[in-house]
């Protein structure tokens, strides 16, 4: 897939210091992904159900492949070929001309194409703000609630093994 | 801002629409010289028609090697389109090619530098997609050959204009030789390699 090179080349034209502007960004929607991918599609729906959304279309229909995953021993031993996993991606483009992008696990196309929906919003001018404050935000809440739920639960059954030390001598 | 601007979408049901140019495709490759239409609309790319469109997308993925003649190739956006719609590499080599994609027929380059196929192999040789003026008015063509139940008629205005004797190295070549996809915007018509025309003046 060339995807990544299309994201890497594409130069940000804005005049104001654009490699910043530029990392920024980059930062905002790798932080909006690690959300989006782990939240649910009716969640990302009924969230954005709220917002009034631009003209967009569909310039990748979601669809459903393969990626490799590849693993290492211990870390940093040798790379090895894990399996296969099924991911679907999408891509979107707005009415004003950003183009999102969206990779999720799994077989949920619709989920692949908000989570693009998403992307594209978050680097538009008009509507970065609203989709961060209205469905990011919450879903990262609720993501966290989550996991520290989750982690609560595992802390309440650690075990701490110990070995007295035996009399002997 | 990752701003594709120029970049027109690719089909809007993938599967459905694929099935159904593939099918034109099929039907215009089993009747030599009839003129099939491809109904499912992609955006096409600057310098590209409607059926060139939906072709690449139905047959081109990353195991299909591409040739582009220099009218499209030194267009970066339709360039651009292929690479992100059908992941096809674009090669320089003709020989290897695939398929090859032809605006400018009147710079069609010797039919000996596509790949022809090898013997074993009479399926790896070179699919030209060849765009033209028309399918419906021009020259008159008399086709002969598999599929065709006696002689066909083909009206076609075709660049280069002596197409069908260029093709003509296909007779010695067979079962090697070369297959052309004339399009003319929705407008199909195949001449698989078993296919003999005679020009009939116009």
């Amino acid at each position: 897939m060339k995807l990544s090179n299309i994201i890497d080349n594409l130069e940000s034209a804005s005049s104001v210091d654009p490699v910043t502007q530029h990392n920024d960004q980059q930062a905002q929607r790798k932080a909006a992904m690690a959300v989006l991918a782990h939240a649910e599609a009716g969640e990302i729906a009924a969230r954005l159900r709220d917002l009034t959304l631009p003209a967009h279309q569909d310039l990748r229909a979601p669809e459903n492949g393969l990626v490799m995953l590849r693993g290492r021993a211990g870390g940093d031993g040798a790379p090895f070929n894990l399996g296969e996993a099924t991911a679907s991606r999408a891509a979107v483009r707005l009415a004003s001309g950003e183009v999102g992008f969206g990779y999720t696990l799994g077989r949920d196309g619709e989920k692949a194409r908000l989570i693009a929906l998403c992307d594209a919003l978050v680097q538009s001018r008009d509507f970065g703000g609203a989709v961060e404050r209205d469905v990011i935000a919450p879903l990262r809440e609720q993501l966290m609630a989550r996991r520290t739920q989750a982690a609560a639960e595992t802390a309440a059954t650690k075990v701490d093994f110990y070995t007295m030390v035996r009399g002997e001598g | 801002m990752t701003t594709i601007a120029e970049l027109p979408p690719g089909f809007a049901d993938k599967v459905l629409s694929a099935q159904s140019t593939f099918r034109s495709v099929m039907d215009a490759m089993a009747r030599p010289g009839s003129v099939q239409r491809i109904v499912p609309g992609a955006g096409p790319p600057d310098r590209m028609m409607r059926g060139t469109a939906a072709i690449a997308l139905t047959l081109f993925d990353h195991d299909t090697p591409l040739w582009l003649d220099s009218r499209m190739a030194e267009s970066p956006d339709l360039v651009k389109w292929l690479k992100f719609h059908t992941g096809a590499p674009v090669v320089q080599d003709s020989s290897i090619a695939s398929f090859a994609l032809i605006s400018d027929g009147g710079a069609l380059p010797p039919l000996e530098r596509f790949a022809l196929g090898t013997s074993e192999y009479p399926d790896r040789s070179t699919t030209l997609i060849l765009q033209v003026d028309s399918l419906r008015s021009g020259r008159t063509f008399e086709l002969r050959g598999p599929g065709i139940d006696g002689a066909a008629t083909l009206q076609a205005s075709i660049k280069p204009f002596d197409l069908f004797e260029r093709l003509r190295v296909n007779e010695a070549l067979f079962p090697r030789g070369i297959d052309v996809v004339l399009v003319a915007d929705d407008a199909v018509v195949a001449i698989p390699r078993t296919t003999r025309v005679v020009s009939k003046g116009s």
